[in-house]
């Protein structure tokens, strides 16, 4: 199950920063501050996964140094078996712990489905007993690591009474959306860019910074046509409304989190600009884009000028080879594309 | 890391004779006959057709889940399942809650959100629910036998599967992960012969299940689970065992699921002689024999405990009757904490 040799071909990097100072950090760093912060701030939050402890720090190094701060108490390295160790992750949470649980991979995610989708999600809702963890899940592709290291399975969590689901874009969202995910006293998915890792840098705030949940961001002003998106496409979004500059005047609403989806700023935006486009890296064919396209339809009809339109995934299994992945994906040039279609209808 | 392979224990009480007093003994008698009764009393209910959806037997069981029930210590946690009525039951949930739960009432443990015994959950009472995925409970035991450990606690966690679950990938890695952490949990097998309708020889090749778990590092006891003062003993044992710091260990209590695997089942596929063979070796009845040949209870006083669960089997079911259908506007409330 585990890549044990090498990094998946990823550059690595230095250990993260040391404090929690803030400043221009990589999306990376921003994951390895907040869990930092939390850590320091809450003896009860610690970190669980494969190959996280040691000097290694994790396939992507998102707790290196971790267990020289912490010890091995709090950075519990654990044998292959997620559905054990999430499993774990809940009798933990039930006894007032916090933990984090790391997926080395979100395409891993499938095999503690039961404990997450059956045991976390319904938990309350039976007994009334929260189960506050987190578990990060490193997701997305264009990185050219194949049908098992590039999926997007956000929908089937959204899918799920009783999960939080969120995805931020940026540095600052890294840290702040996973601080809020891991005081919150729900099972929240966190699932996190893995090529926005080291391709992104950005102000980063210090110390206790918690951006909420369910909150989405405007993350460029336009007036004629809403891109909605989270994650990595927030990035091809903004490429592609730069592209149309003085073409297409393009808002771009990050969505941050994916549940509780922020209806009222995808509302006002599609409201504004009478058009919208959703875009996600994951399988078109019901993912979450649906459902905001849904919720655009029910909403704001009357204010449209034109269909909705959607960008996602093919239904295949990502494939590998880069001319077949990056057929398989959105991108800048696709959303430009699909943007321009929208602004001449 | 090297943990010991037996269960020896220096615990006094357990040196010779285990020192139950006769009240003691008198006491976990009660315990049995209420959870038979109580059974017997909700299998005629939905016999009655009075019941809701499908409710689970517990006959030949009761000597496991009240004999390692009363092992426990009040700070220990417990992740029972849908065959443990008694270990419920002598934790203090009480028999209105539990009825009113099976009957769907808003005065159930879960409101009328989750069926029977499933979901009967109280952290008050240091018991985690279950869901239908029953290996699901033997992960989030270990999990909090971990957070015993993760705060310097001397606590211990115990859980409860069938055969049908040790034939799971997760029970075997739960005993893998339990024995690396050492963590302070024990694992009970209620090997009752069969899966559903599976027997164990097609579920399992050998005869043990402690096998595998010592195969896995974890240290076994095979029990006789119709026996309610070996599986005492043992439970004990291991439990002391999890709290000192000498980590996870399992029991194999070998029994016999007497009725179906649940109310709509009439196990036709059990052969009569296998039933007959352990209806000799029945738990009650054979502690009944014990205590009278030991002169702890007289014909009279077993008599006076039949009646009292009876009244009590039949006061839960009153007030769960009575009580109240859960209100369709709360439907959508309690999702998230």
């Amino acid at each position: 199950m585990s890549d044990r040799d090498g990094n998946f071909g990823f550059a690595e990097s230095d250990a993260p920063a040391g404090g929690t100072a803030g400043g221009e950090m990589t999306y990376l760093e921003a994951i390895s501050d907040g869990l930092r912060t939390e850590m320091r701030r809450d003896p009860d939050v610690f970190v669980m996964g494969e190959d996280i402890g040691g000097d290694f720090g994790g396939a992507f190094k998102i707790t290196k140094g971790f267990e020289s701060e912490f010890g091995p108490r709090r950075v519990i390295n654990t044998p292959l078996c997620e559905q054990t160790f999430v499993g774990a992750a809940n009798g933990m949470a039930l006894m007032g712990l916090r933990p984090v649980v790391e997926m080395q991979f979100a395409d891993f995610i499938s095999t503690g489905f039961d404990a997450i989708v059956h045991y976390a999600a319904s938990n309350f809702y039976r007994w009334r007993a929260p189960i506050p963890w987190v578990i990060r899940a490193p997701s997305d592709g264009g990185i050219r690591s194949g049908p098992f290291h590039s999926t997007n399975p956000e929908a089937w969590f959204v899918h799920t009474p009783g999960l939080k689901v969120v995805a931020p874009a940026t540095p600052a969202d890294a840290k702040g959306l996973l601080i809020s995910a891991i005081r919150d006293d729900n099972p929240v998915i966190y699932f996190e860019a893995k090529n926005l890792y080291r391709s992104i840098r950005g102000p980063t705030p210090a110390g206790e910074y918690a951006v909420p949940l369910g909150s989405a961001r405007v993350a460029r002003e336009g007036t004629e046509a809403s891109v909605i998106a989270y994650g990595a496409q927030v990035h091809q979004a903004l490429t592609a409304a730069g592209e149309l500059d003085g073409e297409v005047s393009v808002e771009v609403v990050d969505l941050r989190t994916l549940k509780p989806l922020d209806t009222e700023t995808v509302l006002a935006s599609v409201r504004k600009t009478g058009r919208a486009l959703v875009v996600h890296s994951a399988t078109r064919l019901a993912g979450v884009g649906a459902e905001v396209a849904a919720l655009i339809a029910d909403e704001a009809f009357h204010y449209l000028d034109a269909p909705v339109e959607r960008l996602g995934g093919l239904d295949i299994p990502v494939p590998f080879s880069p001319p077949l992945e990056d057929a398989y994906r959105p991108d800048a040039a696709k959303i430009t594309a699909a943007l321009r279609r929208l602004a001449a209808f | 890391m090297t943990h010991a392979r037996t269960l020896e224990t220096n615990n006094d009480r357990l040196n010779g004779e285990l020192a139950l007093s006769g009240q003691e003994r008198r006491n976990l008698l009660y315990w049995m006959r209420l959870t038979r009764t109580l059974d017997d009393q909700l299998v005629a209910l939905w016999k009655q057709g009075r019941g809701v959806g499908g409710t689970f037997n517990q006959k030949g069981h009761e000597a496991i889940s009240v004999g390692t029930g009363a092992a426990l210590h009040p700070a220990d946690v417990v992740a029972p399942i849908h065959r443990d009525l008694g270990c419920y039951l002598i934790r203090g949930m009480t028999p209105r809650r539990i009825v009113a739960n099976q009957l769907g009432r808003v005065t159930g443990v879960t409101q009328g959100r989750d069926a029977n015994l499933h979901g009967c959950g109280d952290p008050a009472l240091g018991i985690i629910g279950f869901i239908s995925h029953i290996p699901q409970s033997v992960s989030t035991a270990l999990g909090a036998a971990m957070s015993f450990t993760y705060r310097g606690e001397k606590r211990a966690a115990m859980t409860y599967l069938g055969d049908g679950g040790t034939t799971t990938g997760v029970f075997h890695e739960v005993l893998n992960m339990a024995a690396v952490t050492a963590a302070p949990l024990v694992v009970v097998v209620e090997n009752n012969q069969y899966a559903y309708s599976t027997p164990l020889r097609q579920s399992m090749a050998g005869d043990n299940i402690a096998a595998r778990s010592e195969a896995l590092g974890v240290p076994a006891q095979i029990a006789d689970g119709n026996d309610l003062e070996e599986i005492y003993r043992c439970a004990v044992i291991a439990l002391d065992r999890a709290r000192a710091g000498g980590g996870p260990s399992l029991i194999e209590a070998k029994t016999m699921r007497m009725l179906g695997h649940a109310i709509h089942d009439g196990a036709e596929y059990v052969p009569p002689e296998l039933l007959a063979e352990w209806e000799a070796k029945d738990p009650i009845a054979r502690y009944e024999r014990k205590l009278l040949e030991a002169g702890i209870a007289d014909r009279a006083y077993l008599e006076a405990v039949a009646r009292n669960c009876r009244e009590v089997a039949d006061d839960a079911i009153r007030f769960a009757e009575a009580s109240d259908w859960p209100d369709p506007a709360t439907v959508q409330q309690g999702v998230f904490a």
